[in-house]
Protein backbone atom coordinates (compact mmCIF):
# COMPACT_ATOMS: atom_id res chain seq x y z
CA UNK A 1 0.00 0.00 0.00
CA UNK A 2 2.53 3.05 -1.50
CA UNK A 3 -0.48 5.70 -2.86
CA UNK A 4 2.43 8.29 -4.03
CA UNK A 5 1.89 11.67 -5.43
CA UNK A 6 -1.10 13.05 -4.84
CA UNK A 7 -3.47 10.49 -6.80
CA UNK A 8 -6.56 13.32 -7.65
CA UNK A 9 -9.84 12.13 -6.42
CA UNK A 10 -11.43 10.57 -9.30
CA UNK A 11 -8.26 7.77 -8.54
CA UNK A 12 -10.05 6.95 -5.07
CA UNK A 13 -11.52 3.67 -6.12
CA UNK A 14 -8.08 1.35 -6.56
CA UNK A 15 -7.06 2.56 -3.13
CA UNK A 16 -10.03 2.31 -0.87
CA UNK A 17 -10.47 -1.38 -2.58
CA UNK A 18 -6.96 -1.88 -0.60
CA UNK A 19 -8.31 -1.32 3.02
CA UNK A 20 -11.80 -1.67 2.61
CA UNK A 21 -13.20 -4.54 0.97
CA UNK A 22 -11.47 -6.15 -1.35
CA UNK A 23 -12.13 -9.43 -0.45
CA UNK A 24 -16.25 -8.52 -0.75
CA UNK A 25 -15.70 -7.01 -4.04
CA UNK A 26 -13.48 -9.74 -6.04
CA UNK A 27 -16.28 -12.18 -5.88
CA UNK A 28 -13.93 -15.34 -5.08
CA UNK A 29 -14.65 -18.46 -7.45
CA UNK A 30 -16.02 -20.24 -4.35
CA UNK A 31 -19.22 -17.77 -3.54
CA UNK A 32 -19.76 -17.67 -7.55
CA UNK A 33 -20.22 -21.55 -7.22
CA UNK A 34 -22.36 -21.61 -4.09
CA UNK A 35 -24.51 -18.83 -6.07
CA UNK A 36 -24.91 -21.11 -9.32
CA UNK A 37 -25.33 -24.36 -7.41
CA UNK A 38 -27.76 -22.43 -5.18
CA UNK A 39 -30.15 -20.94 -8.27
CA UNK A 40 -30.17 -24.15 -10.14
CA UNK A 41 -31.28 -26.29 -7.36
CA UNK A 42 -33.90 -23.84 -6.78
CA UNK A 43 -34.86 -23.94 -10.41
CA UNK A 44 -34.87 -27.56 -10.00
CA UNK A 45 -37.51 -27.57 -7.13
CA UNK A 46 -39.77 -25.08 -9.05
CA UNK A 47 -39.57 -28.14 -11.63
CA UNK A 48 -40.22 -30.75 -9.64
CA UNK A 49 -43.11 -29.50 -7.80
CA UNK A 50 -44.44 -28.10 -11.32
CA UNK A 51 -44.63 -31.47 -12.72
CA UNK A 52 -47.45 -32.42 -9.91
CA UNK A 53 -49.61 -29.61 -10.93
CA UNK A 54 -51.31 -28.07 -13.93
CA UNK A 55 -49.88 -24.87 -15.81
CA UNK A 56 -52.56 -22.90 -15.09
CA UNK A 57 -52.02 -24.12 -11.00
CA UNK A 58 -48.42 -23.41 -11.27
CA UNK A 59 -46.34 -22.87 -14.50
CA UNK A 60 -42.94 -25.28 -15.13
CA UNK A 61 -39.56 -23.06 -15.59
CA UNK A 62 -39.72 -24.30 -18.96
CA UNK A 63 -43.20 -23.12 -19.79
CA UNK A 64 -42.70 -19.60 -17.68
CA UNK A 65 -39.52 -18.98 -20.17
CA UNK A 66 -41.63 -19.89 -23.33
CA UNK A 67 -44.26 -17.22 -21.68
CA UNK A 68 -41.06 -14.76 -21.19
CA UNK A 69 -40.30 -14.72 -25.00
CA UNK A 70 -43.77 -14.52 -25.84
CA UNK A 71 -43.87 -11.39 -24.44
CA UNK A 72 -40.83 -10.25 -25.27
CA UNK A 73 -41.02 -11.06 -28.97
CA UNK A 74 -43.92 -8.74 -29.41
CA UNK A 75 -42.19 -5.92 -27.14
CA UNK A 76 -44.75 -6.11 -24.00
CA UNK A 77 -42.18 -7.02 -21.94
CA UNK A 78 -39.75 -4.38 -22.79
CA UNK A 79 -41.90 -2.07 -22.56
CA UNK A 80 -43.30 -3.04 -18.79
CA UNK A 81 -39.62 -2.74 -17.81
CA UNK A 82 -38.60 0.52 -19.19
CA UNK A 83 -42.74 1.70 -17.89
CA UNK A 84 -42.10 0.40 -14.21
CA UNK A 85 -38.45 0.92 -14.53
CA UNK A 86 -38.64 4.55 -15.62
CA UNK A 87 -41.43 5.38 -12.44
CA UNK A 88 -39.38 3.74 -10.21
CA UNK A 89 -35.91 5.95 -10.92
CA UNK A 90 -37.60 9.31 -11.43
CA UNK A 91 -39.26 8.81 -8.00
CA UNK A 92 -36.48 7.38 -5.96
CA UNK A 93 -34.07 9.76 -7.14
CA UNK A 94 -36.70 13.01 -6.60
CA UNK A 95 -37.44 11.54 -3.42
CA UNK A 96 -33.39 11.47 -2.63
CA UNK A 97 -32.84 14.28 -4.21
CA UNK A 98 -35.64 15.99 -1.26
CA UNK A 99 -34.72 13.86 1.16
CA UNK A 100 -31.30 14.44 1.90
CA UNK A 101 -31.23 18.21 2.23
CA UNK A 102 -34.70 18.35 4.19
CA UNK A 103 -33.16 15.25 6.53
CA UNK A 104 -29.83 17.34 7.20
CA UNK A 105 -31.90 20.39 8.54
CA UNK A 106 -33.96 18.44 10.52
CA UNK A 107 -31.26 16.97 12.17
CA UNK A 108 -29.31 19.84 12.52
CA UNK A 109 -32.44 22.63 13.20
CA UNK A 110 -34.12 22.28 16.11
CA UNK A 111 -36.81 24.36 14.78
CA UNK A 112 -36.99 22.59 11.75
CA UNK A 113 -36.84 18.91 13.50
CA UNK A 114 -39.59 19.80 15.73
CA UNK A 115 -41.73 21.19 13.22
CA UNK A 116 -42.04 18.77 10.86
CA UNK A 117 -41.81 15.77 13.26
CA UNK A 118 -45.33 15.69 13.46
CA UNK A 119 -45.85 14.79 9.33
CA UNK A 120 -42.98 12.53 9.25
CA UNK A 121 -44.60 10.18 12.27
CA UNK A 122 -47.69 10.34 11.03
CA UNK A 123 -47.64 9.79 7.15
CA UNK A 124 -44.48 7.10 7.92
CA UNK A 125 -47.18 4.59 9.33
CA UNK A 126 -49.21 5.56 5.85
CA UNK A 127 -48.08 2.90 3.27
CA UNK A 128 -48.21 4.29 -0.14
CA UNK A 129 -51.26 1.98 -1.03
CA UNK A 130 -53.75 3.89 0.90
CA UNK A 131 -52.32 6.75 -1.03
CA UNK A 132 -53.18 5.17 -4.53
CA UNK A 133 -56.93 5.89 -5.18
CA UNK A 134 -56.14 10.24 -3.95
CA UNK A 135 -52.97 9.93 -6.37
CA UNK A 136 -54.48 8.88 -9.12
CA UNK A 137 -57.52 11.73 -8.41
CA UNK A 138 -55.05 14.24 -8.34
CA UNK A 139 -52.88 13.61 -10.47
CA UNK A 140 -54.34 11.72 -13.24
CA UNK A 141 -53.61 8.25 -14.41
CA UNK A 142 -50.64 9.08 -15.93
CA UNK A 143 -47.05 9.29 -15.03
CA UNK A 144 -47.24 11.93 -12.34
CA UNK A 145 -49.36 9.93 -10.10
CA UNK A 146 -46.69 6.49 -9.63
CA UNK A 147 -43.98 8.93 -9.68
CA UNK A 148 -45.57 10.77 -6.52
CA UNK A 149 -46.38 7.63 -4.88
CA UNK A 150 -42.83 6.53 -5.52
CA UNK A 151 -41.29 9.59 -4.42
CA UNK A 152 -43.79 9.79 -1.32
CA UNK A 153 -42.50 5.88 0.05
CA UNK A 154 -38.76 7.12 -0.87
CA UNK A 155 -38.56 10.63 0.88
CA UNK A 156 -40.07 9.72 4.04
CA UNK A 157 -37.24 6.81 4.17
CA UNK A 158 -34.70 8.87 3.22
CA UNK A 159 -35.64 11.76 5.54
CA UNK A 160 -35.75 9.43 8.74
CA UNK A 161 -32.57 7.59 7.58
CA UNK A 162 -30.51 11.14 7.10
CA UNK A 163 -32.01 12.89 10.38
CA UNK A 164 -30.90 9.73 12.21
CA UNK A 165 -27.45 9.83 10.45
CA UNK A 166 -27.09 13.71 11.48
CA UNK A 167 -28.00 12.96 14.97
CA UNK A 168 -25.37 10.34 15.30
CA UNK A 169 -22.19 12.70 13.88
CA UNK A 170 -19.29 12.21 16.79
CA UNK A 171 -19.87 15.54 18.77
CA UNK A 172 -16.06 15.69 19.16
CA UNK A 173 -15.80 15.81 15.11
CA UNK A 174 -18.50 18.35 14.90
CA UNK A 175 -16.38 20.36 17.64
CA UNK A 176 -13.10 19.78 16.45
CA UNK A 177 -14.18 21.21 12.82
CA UNK A 178 -15.89 24.50 14.86
CA UNK A 179 -12.38 25.03 16.42
CA UNK A 180 -10.68 24.37 12.85
CA UNK A 181 -12.76 27.47 11.38
CA UNK A 182 -15.30 26.21 9.43
CA UNK A 183 -18.92 27.80 10.24
CA UNK A 184 -22.51 26.73 10.33
CA UNK A 185 -22.94 26.29 6.45
CA UNK A 186 -19.31 24.56 5.65
CA UNK A 187 -20.09 22.10 8.90
CA UNK A 188 -23.10 21.08 7.47
CA UNK A 189 -21.56 20.57 3.79
CA UNK A 190 -17.84 19.29 4.66
CA UNK A 191 -18.49 17.53 7.48
CA UNK A 192 -21.96 16.92 8.47
CA UNK A 193 -23.21 14.94 5.11
CA UNK A 194 -20.28 12.83 4.58
CA UNK A 195 -20.74 11.78 7.91
CA UNK A 196 -23.83 11.07 7.15
CA UNK A 197 -23.32 9.15 3.96
CA UNK A 198 -23.82 5.66 4.99
CA UNK A 199 -27.51 6.30 6.66
CA UNK A 200 -28.23 8.07 3.64
CA UNK A 201 -27.25 4.82 1.06
CA UNK A 202 -28.51 2.77 3.51
CA UNK A 203 -32.26 4.35 3.18
CA UNK A 204 -31.67 4.51 -0.36
CA UNK A 205 -31.09 1.05 -0.60
CA UNK A 206 -34.49 0.35 1.58
CA UNK A 207 -36.09 3.00 -0.61
CA UNK A 208 -35.66 1.19 -3.72
CA UNK A 209 -36.97 -1.98 -2.12
CA UNK A 210 -40.24 0.19 -1.11
CA UNK A 211 -40.40 1.51 -4.24
CA UNK A 212 -41.06 -1.48 -6.45
CA UNK A 213 -43.52 -2.43 -4.12
CA UNK A 214 -45.24 0.62 -4.72
CA UNK A 215 -45.01 0.92 -8.35
CA UNK A 216 -46.46 -2.90 -8.96
CA UNK A 217 -49.63 -1.39 -6.63
CA UNK A 218 -50.23 1.33 -8.19
CA UNK A 219 -49.75 0.13 -11.80
CA UNK A 220 -52.56 -2.70 -10.47
CA UNK A 221 -54.60 0.22 -9.73
CA UNK A 222 -54.06 2.22 -12.94
CA UNK A 223 -52.06 1.68 -15.68
CA UNK A 224 -51.92 0.35 -19.15
CA UNK A 225 -48.27 -0.76 -18.93
CA UNK A 226 -45.36 -1.61 -16.62
CA UNK A 227 -44.83 -5.18 -14.44
CA UNK A 228 -47.38 -4.46 -12.51
CA UNK A 229 -50.09 -3.99 -14.61
CA UNK A 230 -48.71 -6.92 -17.24
CA UNK A 231 -49.28 -9.47 -13.98
CA UNK A 232 -52.69 -7.98 -13.31
CA UNK A 233 -53.66 -8.24 -16.64
CA UNK A 234 -52.56 -11.44 -17.06
CA UNK A 235 -54.78 -12.17 -14.58
CA UNK A 236 -57.72 -11.56 -16.35
CA UNK A 237 -56.79 -13.61 -19.11
CA UNK A 238 -56.07 -15.99 -16.80
CA UNK A 239 -52.51 -16.68 -18.03
CA UNK A 240 -50.92 -17.65 -15.01
CA UNK A 241 -47.70 -17.73 -16.67
CA UNK A 242 -47.40 -14.20 -18.07
CA UNK A 243 -48.03 -13.50 -13.95
CA UNK A 244 -44.91 -15.64 -13.35
CA UNK A 245 -42.98 -14.00 -16.28
CA UNK A 246 -43.66 -10.43 -14.44
CA UNK A 247 -42.97 -11.62 -10.98
CA UNK A 248 -39.51 -13.25 -11.92
CA UNK A 249 -38.77 -10.08 -14.15
CA UNK A 250 -40.13 -8.08 -10.85
CA UNK A 251 -37.54 -9.89 -8.71
CA UNK A 252 -34.37 -9.75 -10.95
CA UNK A 253 -34.56 -5.85 -11.66
CA UNK A 254 -34.83 -5.34 -7.99
CA UNK A 255 -31.89 -7.52 -8.07
CA UNK A 256 -29.85 -5.92 -10.64
CA UNK A 257 -30.82 -1.84 -9.08
CA UNK A 258 -29.52 -3.23 -6.14
CA UNK A 259 -26.47 -4.07 -7.54
CA UNK A 260 -26.01 -0.69 -9.62
CA UNK A 261 -26.57 1.17 -6.33
CA UNK A 262 -23.55 -0.93 -4.49
CA UNK A 263 -21.76 -0.66 -7.36
CA UNK A 264 -21.94 3.22 -8.10
CA UNK A 265 -21.51 3.68 -4.16
CA UNK A 266 -18.48 1.96 -3.78
CA UNK A 267 -16.83 3.65 -6.76
CA UNK A 268 -18.51 7.01 -5.95
CA UNK A 269 -18.74 7.20 -2.15
CA UNK A 270 -16.37 4.13 -0.98
CA UNK A 271 -14.40 7.09 0.84
CA UNK A 272 -17.44 7.92 3.42
CA UNK A 273 -16.89 4.69 4.80
CA UNK A 274 -20.26 3.55 3.50
CA UNK A 275 -20.56 -0.38 3.22
CA UNK A 276 -22.66 -2.01 1.10
CA UNK B 1 11.85 25.31 9.70
CA UNK B 2 12.49 27.57 12.60
CA UNK B 3 11.79 26.89 16.11
CA UNK B 4 8.36 28.51 16.89
CA UNK B 5 8.60 30.85 13.85
CA UNK B 6 4.48 31.41 13.39
CA UNK B 7 2.94 30.56 16.25
CA UNK B 8 3.81 31.73 19.64
CA UNK B 9 1.84 30.63 22.78
CA UNK B 10 -0.92 32.58 24.01
CA UNK B 11 -2.13 33.60 27.71
CA UNK B 12 -4.55 31.68 29.38
CA UNK B 13 -6.09 32.51 32.62
CA UNK B 14 -9.42 30.89 34.18
CA UNK B 15 -10.72 33.41 36.84
CA UNK B 16 -13.32 31.88 39.40
CA UNK B 17 -14.81 29.79 36.56
CA UNK B 18 -17.51 27.45 37.77
CA UNK B 19 -18.94 25.09 35.33
CA UNK B 20 -22.75 23.90 36.10
CA UNK B 21 -24.90 21.11 34.16
CA UNK B 22 -28.05 20.34 35.19
CA UNK B 23 -28.03 21.88 38.22
CA UNK B 24 -24.75 20.49 39.85
CA UNK B 25 -21.16 21.55 39.68
CA UNK B 26 -19.26 20.54 36.99
CA UNK B 27 -16.05 22.68 38.08
CA UNK B 28 -16.68 24.94 41.17
CA UNK B 29 -14.09 27.39 41.11
CA UNK B 30 -11.11 27.04 39.53
CA UNK B 31 -8.44 29.85 38.93
CA UNK B 32 -5.27 29.74 36.98
CA UNK B 33 -2.93 31.38 35.04
CA UNK B 34 -0.97 29.93 32.33
CA UNK B 35 2.08 31.59 30.49
CA UNK B 36 2.10 31.68 27.08
CA UNK B 37 4.41 28.72 26.00
CA UNK B 38 4.26 27.13 29.13
CA UNK B 39 3.12 23.15 28.92
CA UNK B 40 0.47 22.46 31.69
CA UNK B 41 -0.47 19.22 32.93
CA UNK B 42 -4.24 18.66 34.23
CA UNK B 43 -3.91 16.01 36.74
CA UNK B 44 -6.79 14.48 39.08
CA UNK B 45 -9.43 11.20 39.44
CA UNK B 46 -12.44 10.76 36.87
CA UNK B 47 -15.35 13.09 36.91
CA UNK B 48 -13.18 15.61 38.69
CA UNK B 49 -13.57 18.65 35.34
CA UNK B 50 -10.72 18.03 33.53
CA UNK B 51 -12.44 17.58 30.08
CA UNK B 52 -15.08 20.39 30.93
CA UNK B 53 -12.54 22.92 32.19
CA UNK B 54 -10.41 22.36 28.68
CA UNK B 55 -14.03 22.29 26.95
CA UNK B 56 -13.53 25.93 28.31
CA UNK B 57 -10.66 27.27 27.04
CA UNK B 58 -11.62 25.50 23.59
CA UNK B 59 -15.15 27.40 23.84
CA UNK B 60 -17.26 24.63 23.55
CA UNK B 61 -18.70 24.72 26.77
CA UNK B 62 -19.83 28.42 28.59
CA UNK B 63 -18.69 29.12 31.96
CA UNK B 64 -21.30 29.67 34.03
CA UNK B 65 -19.69 31.83 36.69
CA UNK B 66 -16.44 33.94 36.23
CA UNK B 67 -14.07 34.17 33.23
CA UNK B 68 -11.30 32.39 30.99
CA UNK B 69 -9.23 34.53 29.12
CA UNK B 70 -7.02 34.04 26.30
CA UNK B 71 -4.39 36.76 25.69
CA UNK B 72 -6.84 39.09 27.94
CA UNK B 73 -10.16 38.31 25.65
CA UNK B 74 -13.07 36.23 27.02
CA UNK B 75 -13.80 33.18 25.36
CA UNK B 76 -16.89 33.52 23.35
CA UNK B 77 -16.76 30.09 21.33
CA UNK B 78 -14.15 28.06 19.64
CA UNK B 79 -11.66 29.70 17.64
CA UNK B 80 -9.12 28.92 15.22
CA UNK B 81 -6.47 30.12 17.63
CA UNK B 82 -7.68 27.32 20.46
CA UNK B 83 -6.71 23.54 18.77
CA UNK B 84 -8.17 20.89 20.57
CA UNK B 85 -6.74 17.11 20.45
CA UNK B 86 -9.01 14.66 20.99
CA UNK B 87 -8.90 11.37 23.22
CA UNK B 88 -10.84 9.73 20.26
CA UNK B 89 -9.87 9.58 16.49
CA UNK B 90 -13.55 9.86 15.57
CA UNK B 91 -12.87 13.32 15.46
CA UNK B 92 -10.81 12.99 12.56
CA UNK B 93 -12.63 12.99 9.10
CA UNK B 94 -11.89 9.73 7.64
CA UNK B 95 -13.32 10.76 4.33
CA UNK B 96 -10.44 12.77 3.87
CA UNK B 97 -7.01 11.61 3.51
CA UNK B 98 -4.11 12.49 5.92
CA UNK B 99 -3.00 15.92 3.94
CA UNK B 100 -6.96 16.95 3.13
CA UNK B 101 -7.19 16.49 7.04
CA UNK B 102 -4.35 18.72 7.89
CA UNK B 103 -5.63 21.02 5.16
CA UNK B 104 -8.63 21.49 6.27
CA UNK B 105 -8.69 24.20 8.90
CA UNK B 106 -6.15 26.45 6.11
CA UNK B 107 -8.95 25.45 3.90
CA UNK B 108 -11.91 26.76 6.30
CA UNK B 109 -10.08 29.87 6.55
CA UNK B 110 -9.65 30.24 2.86
CA UNK B 111 -5.91 30.04 2.50
CA UNK B 112 -5.49 29.91 -0.86
CA UNK B 113 -4.08 26.48 -2.48
CA UNK B 114 -0.68 26.75 -3.07
CA UNK B 115 0.17 27.69 0.73
CA UNK B 116 -2.35 25.21 1.64
CA UNK B 117 0.34 22.55 -0.06
CA UNK B 118 2.98 24.07 1.79
CA UNK B 119 1.50 23.92 4.55
CA UNK B 120 0.46 20.27 4.47
CA UNK B 121 4.19 19.45 3.61
CA UNK B 122 5.70 21.30 6.81
CA UNK B 123 2.67 19.65 9.05
CA UNK B 124 2.99 15.89 7.65
CA UNK B 125 6.95 16.33 7.70
CA UNK B 126 6.62 17.47 11.55
CA UNK B 127 4.81 14.45 13.03
CA UNK B 128 6.74 12.43 10.75
CA UNK B 129 3.75 11.17 8.47
CA UNK B 130 5.49 12.73 5.66
CA UNK B 131 5.03 8.65 3.78
CA UNK B 132 1.06 8.26 4.80
CA UNK B 133 0.04 11.62 3.43
CA UNK B 134 -2.31 9.76 0.84
CA UNK B 135 -3.73 7.33 2.99
CA UNK B 136 -6.88 7.89 4.93
CA UNK B 137 -7.81 7.82 8.56
CA UNK B 138 -8.97 4.15 8.58
CA UNK B 139 -5.13 2.60 7.11
CA UNK B 140 -3.60 4.67 10.40
CA UNK B 141 -2.84 2.74 13.64
CA UNK B 142 -3.64 4.43 16.99
CA UNK B 143 -0.84 6.35 16.83
CA UNK B 144 -0.51 7.64 13.27
CA UNK B 145 -4.09 9.46 13.73
CA UNK B 146 -3.24 11.06 17.14
CA UNK B 147 -0.23 12.25 15.05
CA UNK B 148 -2.67 13.38 11.77
CA UNK B 149 -4.79 15.06 15.05
CA UNK B 150 -1.87 16.97 16.02
CA UNK B 151 -0.91 18.60 12.56
CA UNK B 152 -4.46 19.18 11.88
CA UNK B 153 -4.46 21.14 14.70
CA UNK B 154 -1.01 23.13 14.50
CA UNK B 155 -1.55 23.25 11.14
CA UNK B 156 -3.71 26.09 12.08
CA UNK B 157 -0.85 27.81 13.82
CA UNK B 158 -2.85 27.89 17.07
CA UNK B 159 -1.81 30.24 20.16
CA UNK B 160 -3.01 27.37 22.70
CA UNK B 161 -3.47 23.40 22.03
CA UNK B 162 -5.83 22.05 24.39
CA UNK B 163 -5.29 17.73 24.60
CA UNK B 164 -7.18 15.98 26.50
CA UNK B 165 -6.03 12.79 27.13
CA UNK B 166 -4.27 12.65 23.58
CA UNK B 167 -3.03 9.29 23.90
CA UNK B 168 -5.16 7.47 26.54
CA UNK B 169 -6.57 4.46 24.03
CA UNK B 170 -2.91 4.11 22.98
CA UNK B 171 -0.41 1.04 24.10
CA UNK B 172 2.82 2.03 26.52
CA UNK B 173 5.67 1.72 24.20
CA UNK B 174 3.29 3.69 21.69
CA UNK B 175 2.51 6.65 24.11
CA UNK B 176 6.25 6.63 24.91
CA UNK B 177 7.43 7.82 21.32
CA UNK B 178 4.14 10.14 21.11
CA UNK B 179 4.96 12.13 24.54
CA UNK B 180 8.91 12.27 22.89
CA UNK B 181 7.65 13.60 19.83
CA UNK B 182 4.94 15.99 21.65
CA UNK B 183 7.31 17.21 23.58
CA UNK B 184 9.88 17.95 20.60
CA UNK B 185 6.88 19.39 18.46
CA UNK B 186 6.12 22.03 21.08
CA UNK B 187 9.74 23.12 21.27
CA UNK B 188 9.90 23.78 18.00
CA UNK B 189 6.34 25.55 17.91
CA UNK B 190 6.20 26.66 20.98
CA UNK B 191 2.12 26.85 21.65
CA UNK B 192 0.89 27.08 24.75
CA UNK B 193 -0.46 23.66 25.85
CA UNK B 194 -2.91 22.76 28.48
CA UNK B 195 -2.50 18.92 28.36
CA UNK B 196 -5.20 16.21 30.69
CA UNK B 197 -3.94 12.99 31.80
CA UNK B 198 -4.68 10.46 34.10
CA UNK B 199 -0.76 9.02 33.82
CA UNK B 200 1.83 10.63 36.41
CA UNK B 201 4.70 10.16 34.45
CA UNK B 202 3.37 11.12 31.55
CA UNK B 203 2.73 14.24 33.54
CA UNK B 204 6.03 14.42 35.10
CA UNK B 205 8.11 14.19 31.46
CA UNK B 206 5.83 16.54 29.51
CA UNK B 207 4.39 19.87 32.11
CA UNK B 208 6.71 22.79 33.50
CA UNK B 209 3.60 23.16 35.74
CA UNK B 210 1.57 19.88 36.77
CA UNK B 211 -2.27 21.23 38.01
CA UNK B 212 -4.08 18.60 40.45
CA UNK B 213 -7.57 18.96 41.11
CA UNK B 214 -9.80 17.77 43.66
CA UNK B 215 -12.42 14.64 43.25
CA UNK B 216 -15.77 16.12 41.30
CA UNK B 217 -18.03 16.87 41.19
CA UNK B 218 -17.20 20.48 42.15
CA UNK B 219 -13.81 19.84 41.28
CA UNK B 220 -11.31 22.73 41.56
CA UNK B 221 -7.56 23.03 41.74
CA UNK B 222 -5.95 21.61 44.46
CA UNK B 223 -2.27 22.33 44.14
CA UNK B 224 0.57 22.84 41.61
CA UNK B 225 3.88 21.34 41.09
CA UNK B 226 6.57 23.46 38.80
CA UNK B 227 8.88 20.91 37.11
CA UNK B 228 12.27 22.22 36.37
CA UNK B 229 13.84 19.13 35.45
CA UNK B 230 15.96 19.24 32.11
CA UNK B 231 14.49 18.19 28.88
CA UNK B 232 14.54 15.53 27.69
CA UNK B 233 14.05 14.08 31.44
CA UNK B 234 14.18 10.83 32.24
CA UNK B 235 11.42 9.03 33.85
CA UNK B 236 13.79 6.90 36.00
CA UNK B 237 15.76 9.57 37.42
CA UNK B 238 15.98 10.33 41.24
CA UNK B 239 13.88 13.64 41.15
CA UNK B 240 11.18 12.55 38.57
CA UNK B 241 10.29 9.07 40.91
CA UNK B 242 10.13 11.88 44.31
CA UNK B 243 7.59 13.80 41.88
CA UNK B 244 5.71 10.63 40.68
CA UNK B 245 5.54 9.78 44.84
CA UNK B 246 4.48 13.22 45.82
CA UNK B 247 1.57 13.51 42.83
CA UNK B 248 0.52 9.89 43.64
CA UNK B 249 -0.21 10.74 47.40
CA UNK B 250 -1.74 13.82 46.51
CA UNK B 251 -4.06 12.32 43.47
CA UNK B 252 -4.91 9.27 45.71
CA UNK B 253 -6.93 11.38 48.21
CA UNK B 254 -9.09 12.29 45.81
CA UNK B 255 -9.70 9.24 44.04
CA UNK B 256 -10.21 7.44 47.40
CA UNK B 257 -13.11 10.27 47.91
CA UNK B 258 -14.71 9.67 44.30
CA UNK B 259 -15.09 6.03 44.96
CA UNK B 260 -16.34 7.21 48.79
CA UNK B 261 -19.23 9.43 47.16
CA UNK B 262 -19.76 7.06 44.04
CA UNK B 263 -19.92 4.17 46.92
CA UNK B 264 -22.57 6.46 48.77
CA UNK B 265 -24.55 7.20 45.85
CA UNK B 266 -24.74 3.54 44.49
CA UNK B 267 -25.76 2.19 48.12
N1 LIG C 1 -22.52 17.53 29.05
C1 LIG C 1 -22.64 17.22 30.35
N2 LIG C 1 -23.87 17.16 30.93
C2 LIG C 1 -24.00 16.84 32.23
N3 LIG C 1 -22.98 16.59 33.05
C3 LIG C 1 -21.73 16.62 32.54
C4 LIG C 1 -21.51 16.93 31.16
N4 LIG C 1 -20.18 16.88 30.94
C5 LIG C 1 -19.62 16.55 32.11
N5 LIG C 1 -20.54 16.40 33.08
C6 LIG C 1 -20.26 16.07 34.48
O1 LIG C 1 -19.31 16.98 34.95
C7 LIG C 1 -18.35 16.34 35.76
C8 LIG C 1 -16.96 16.57 35.21
O2 LIG C 1 -16.85 15.89 33.97
P1 LIG C 1 -15.52 15.90 33.11
O3 LIG C 1 -15.81 15.18 31.87
O4 LIG C 1 -15.02 17.28 33.00
O5 LIG C 1 -14.55 15.05 34.04
P2 LIG C 1 -13.06 14.56 33.73
O6 LIG C 1 -12.22 15.06 34.83
O7 LIG C 1 -12.65 14.92 32.37
O8 LIG C 1 -13.22 12.99 33.88
P3 LIG C 1 -12.45 11.83 33.07
O9 LIG C 1 -11.10 11.76 33.66
O10 LIG C 1 -13.24 10.61 33.40
O11 LIG C 1 -12.46 12.19 31.63
C9 LIG C 1 -18.75 14.90 35.84
O12 LIG C 1 -19.45 14.71 37.05
C10 LIG C 1 -19.66 14.71 34.66
O13 LIG C 1 -20.63 13.74 34.95
MG1 LIG D 1 -12.29 13.80 30.57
Amino acid sequence: MSSQPPAGRTRLAPTITSWGSLWRRKLPLGALVTYAVSVVLGVALWWLVSLRYSDYFLPSPLTTFEAGRELASDGTLGASIVASAQRILIGWALGVLVGVPVGLLMGQVLLIRRALDPYIQFFRFIPPIAFVTLAIIWFGVGEASKVVLIFYTTVFIIVISTTAGVLAVEESRLRAAASLGAGPTRTLLSVILPSTMPYVVTGSRLAMGNSFLTVVSAEIVAAEQGLGALIWTSRNYGRTDWVFVGIVVLGLMGFVFDRAIRFSVVRLFGRYAVKV
Amino acid sequence: MTAGSASSGGAVSLRRVRVTFDGTDAVADASVDIAPGEFVCLLGPSGCGKSTLLNVVAGFVAVTDGEALVDGQPVRGPDVSRGMVFQSSDALFPWLRVSENIAFGPRMRRVPKGRRDEIVARYVDLVGLAHAADRFPPQLSGGMKQRVQIARVLANEPSVVLMDEPFGALDAQTREVMQREVERIWQETHPTILFVTHDIDEAVLLADRVLTMTAGPSGRIKSEYRIELPRPRDETSEEAIELHRALRNDIAVEVSKTLRTQERMAG
